[in-house]
């Protein structure tokens, strides 16, 4: 057997030259991809939903893998609910949750989680609030407890309030540190101006966080915190009749009231390409944010937008990463997405950039946003459709994944069916459809080109660049004064 | 979902509602895996998951930025981007084109001891992420040049800047790992390395770091989830099985001595608002006898808001806008480090007085039971949570395989958390937190008065 071995290793050996191996499954042919068999049935987990009397919907899953479950309360009221002249509402009452309710004080509430071993966190967004829980099942009863007690009973108290709010006007200090910050703040504030919801910062300002009140929080708590404007989605090693019981017990007796509507106006139609220079003295790259408003999640162009930026900036191997990070170098990644809201939400492309390369980059950025309006190749266009098609089950592993995914579903009111659907309507999208749709939605000749950056040695070459006229604004994307 | 292969040995206590009861019931799982070698001296561990009809392919490497030479610091990173450059079969960017369109995702990580690379995908294309590992393992060079190291030299280059330069208080951890280890101590330097090493790497160093650590005899190989194990087996042995064995590799087993005669002050300018201190201690090497005692110290002095220094400094005192600690036990060595940013207006020597106040009453008083409580169960339920994917669960079957020898290491690893008391707590304390330390304060450009010179707790 020895001889044999070291025979069978020296073939070997003569055999790798020529590419091909002998194995104990006989000679294959290493220089050939496998040919892979078909796709696994993608089967979701069935979605069983409920609704209280009160108007709370729940939605559930089972998942039974760990004796792990996932509770997110969504609120369907986030950051674009704050009074117009006090921005940092949302964002702050979320931060208030775990600070106390009527029966518990903030300490009390941090014991409790820490003792349980479990995650209780709150969160707003433009158009959401969530306070979402995970918790061994072990712990199911004492952890919803709780997760009732800071969703219903907040008590917003005084001293908490202030150390809070404190905290928050550090962190709009400590912004002022990191470009791309700066740039993600300033974005939507130069394209929809102060006037519209999606351009004020959700954060608050320095000036409105000085000036909120707890019963700014209060007011806007009772306000939007309503079971009629709410779904509870549950994923998890439980059952629905056990989940319906329990949420019944302790989500009974919420108060259902009139939910103000909000109507947003339009943003302001965008002008000719622009760039915005925002001075980071010293920074060793520029933090790049070009784009333009873009679409509602309502858009019937959902699934041809989606396809169409996979290609452009929404994947690895996508054109501007492909273009600025694994051809030029001139980052450690670069990409673009469509953030769809109730409204019509921002369209951008982004990197962080070093320095030296910030006018060639822009360039690169520019090609390929004209670029993607010309059809794409079908072998470009059939990858970044099984990419999405067949990454969809891994998407629905953990209890987190599928409560993840169930908010747009809840959120912009998706039908149930549609994660079934959603390879069909992937395979649908033609080369013409991304064409057509690249060809309305992304107009590089008006388009914000926001750059924060080291503006003395960037701004000659940005200039020469010839792509627009060059305005300088500060850290929030005003007018310098 | 179909049941997982996961043994569930869960007691179903029916608790009283008595929280002590229904934690007791909390049972961390094994792991059901099978092990072997090939061979070439390919490890090999598989774990069959059904529940979703995904797989996860992750390969270590045992080789890490404690590797590397002086003066190419940062190699065993930017060696880990080139392999995703191609291989012999595989073009230049086919290797993300072929998964994507599979619907993979992919990535790899660096540490100062292990390289990882993995995929996820679905079951059906187990074998493509196979072919393509496996090329790459034993296939590397024959197209390997120059442009391909250049290029993510530059990629490496702008991950620096990202991460590090331009990030407030990014550089601060090199700082504070030259003046914690000696120069000839592998964890010295940073695992992204300095720019004008990253510069100096060539071709031949690419090479040479090839033939030296990435063979199948310095591998391990975990597959999780949806597969036949028979079927695989025979994907293992037909794509791996030929790679030809490298040399024996010779990794160090010990560290150059660590010794802080005292305290070291040390400040750096950065482009930030508000100073940041940092405390760092030379501590233990990670599942010694000591490092989950020194995991739950962090938890109980900045874990969550009921934890000493959090509570002391930011809730009560409020001069502090944020405060973390931690026991980073590596491979080889160790360390805790403590650090707190002051809120604006805040002198960095009253912050210094409240750390040393509340670490010597810890060293004096002990903890609580309640303080030992909360930390271990918070540790408890994560050693769950990491359980919840396939790729989660093949990073824990190769790092446990990889740092103790046994991939099902989890259920005497929560065991170590466990057994911890509160005497341990305060023993690990005196012992460790009682030596001199590295005080780094990062100060605004310009004011550098602000750092701190003495402190409090001044040994």
């Amino acid at each position: 057997m020895k001889l044999s071995g070291s025979v069978s290793a020296l073939s070997m050996v003569s055999l790798l030259a020529l590419q091909s191996v002998a194995t104990a499954q006989g000679t294959f042919d290493r220089s050939k991809a496998p040919e892979l068999g078909p796709p696994p049935k993608v089967s979701l987990p069935p979605i069983v939903t409920r609704q209280l009397p009160n108007g709370l919907k729940l939605m559930i899953v089972e998942q039974h893998e760990l004796p792990l479950a996932d509770f997110v309360l969504l609120v369907g009221s986030g950051s674009t609910a704050d009074p117009a002249n006090k921005p940092g509402i949302a964002n702050l009452l979320s931060a208030m949750l775990r600070e106390g309710t009527t029966t518990r004080k903030s300490l009390e509430i941090a014991d409790q989680i820490a003792f349980l071993g479990i995650r209780l966190f709150p969160a707003s967004s433009w158009e959401s609030s969530t306070l979402s829980l995970h918790t061994p099942t072990a712990q199911l009863d004492s952890a919803l407890a709780l997760f009732a007690d800071v969703a219903l009973h907040p008590s917003f108290p005084a001293n908490e309030f202030e150390r809070v709010r404190k905290t928050q006007l550090t962190e709009l200090l400590q912004l002022r540190d990191q470009g791309a910050a700066i740039a993600s703040i300033a974005f939507p504030a130069i394209i929809y101006g102060s006037a519209h919801p999606y351009g004020a910062p959700a954060q608050g300002t320095e000036a409105s966080v000085k000036a909120l009140t707890t019963g700014d929080l209060q007011s806007y708590y009772e306000a939007n915190f309503r079971p009629n404007n709410a779904t509870l989605i549950v994923v998890g090693d439980v059952t629905p009749a056990q989940v319906e019981q329990k949420i019944n017990a302790l989500f009974g007796s919420w108060q259902r009231a009139d939910i103000h509507q909000l109507n947003y106006s339009e943003p302001p139609k965008s002008g000719t390409t622009t760039i915005f220079l925002i001075d980071k003295p010293g920074a060793a790259q520029s933090s790049f944010r070009i784009g333009a408003v873009g679409v509602p999640r309502s858009t019937r162009d959902y699934f041809a937008l989606t396809v169409m930026n996979t290609i452009l900036g929404g994947s690895f191997t996508s054109r501007l990463n492909q273009n600025l990070r694994e051809t030029r170098g001139f980052t450690y990644g670069a990409g673009s997405r469509f953030d769809m809201r109730r409204a019509a939400g921002p369209f951008l492309a982004s990197a962080e950039i070093v320095t030296a390369k910030s006018d060639s980059a822009l360039l690169e950025f520019m090609k390929e946003l004209n670029g993607i309006r010309q059809p794409v190749p079908p072998a470009e266009l059939s990858r970044a459709k099984r990419y999405l098609q067949l990454q969809l089950p891994g998407n629905f592993e953990t209890t987190q994944q599928i409560a993840a995914a169930l908010v747009p579903v809840a959120l912009y009111g998706l039908p149930l069916d549609y994660f079934n659907n959603y390879v069909q309507n992937i395979e649908g999208v033609t080369q013409a459809d991304v064409a057509r749709v690249a060809q309305q939605y992304i107009n590089p000749g008006s388009l914000a080109v926001v750059i924060v950056g080291d503006r003395k040695t960037i701004e000659q070459g940005l200039k020469s660049a010839n792509v627009g006229p060059i305005l300088i604004r500060d850290i929030t994307g005003q007018p310098i004064q | 979902m179909k049941k997982s292969s996961l043994l569930v040995t869960l007691c179903f206590l029916i608790g009283s509602g008595s929280l002590a009861t229904s934690l007791r019931a909390q049972v961390t799982p094994k792991i059901q895996f099978e092990k072997y070698k090939l061979p070439n001296g390919l490890e090999v561990i598989l774990h069959e998951d059904h529940s979703t009809p995904i797989v996860a392919v992750d390969t270590w490497y045992h080789v890490g930025s404690g590797d590397e030479q002086v003066g190419r610091t940062g190699f065993a990173h930017l060696f880990e981007h080139i392999m995703f450059m191609g291989s012999q079969n595989v073009p230049v960017g086919a290797f993300d084109q072929m998964l994507e369109a599979a619907g993979a995702n992919n990535n790899g990580s660096t540490t100062e001891d292990r390289t990882n690379y993995y995929e996820t995908l679905p079951s059906n294309a187990l074998q493509l992420a196979l072919w393509l590992d496996a090329d790459r393992m034993g296939f590397l060079l024959p197209t390997m040049d120059l442009p391909k190291v250049n290029l993510q030299r530059d990629v490496v280059k702008n991950e620096r800047r990202q991460r590090v330069d331009n990030q407030p208080y990014g550089r601060a951890d090199e700082i504070i790992l030259a003046a914690l280890y000696p120069k000839s101590h592998p964890y010295s330097w940073p695992v992204i390395g300095s720019m004008a090493d990253l510069s100096a790497a060539s071709l031949a160093d690419v090479q040479n770091f090839f033939r030296t650590y990435y063979a199948p005899n310095n591998a391990t190989l975990a597959i999780a989830g949806d597969f036949d194990p028979a079927t695989v087996k025979k994907m293992v042995e037909q794509y791996f099985g030929s790679i030809p064995r490298g040399p024996q590799v010779k990794r160090r087993t010990t560290v150059p001595a660590v010794v802080i005669p005292r305290d070291t002050f040390l400040v750096l300018e950065d482009k930030v608002q508000l100073p940041r201190l940092f405390y760092t201690w030379h501590s233990v090497k990670g599942f010694s006898k000591d490092d989950a005692a020194l995991d739950i110290l962090a938890q109980v002095l900045a874990g969550d808001k009921n934890s000493r220094l959090y509570k002391k400094l930011v809730y009560e005192l409020q001069t502090a806008q944020s405060v973390s600690a931690f026991q980073d036990g590596s491979r080889l060595d160790g360390k805790f480090q403590i650090d707190v940013t002051p809120k604006p207006g805040q002198k960095v020597s009253d912050i210094d007085r409240v750390v040393q106040a509340q670490i010597d009453s810890v060293i004096s008083n002990g903890i609580t039971p309640r303080e030992l409580q909360r930390a271990q169960n918070t540790y408890k339920a994560s050693f769950l949570n990491r359980l919840a994917s396939v790729l989660g669960k093949a990073e824990v079957l190769n790092s446990y395989n990889y740092f103790v020898g046994n991939p099902d290491f989890v259920q005497q690893d929560a065991a170590r958390y466990e057994r911890v008391t509160a005497v341990d707590v305060q023993r690990v304390a005196k012992t460790y937190l009682g030596r001199p330390k590295i005080i780094l304060t990062v100060v605004p450009e310009g004011k550098k008065e602000m750092m701190l010179t003495a402190s409090g707790g001044g040994r």
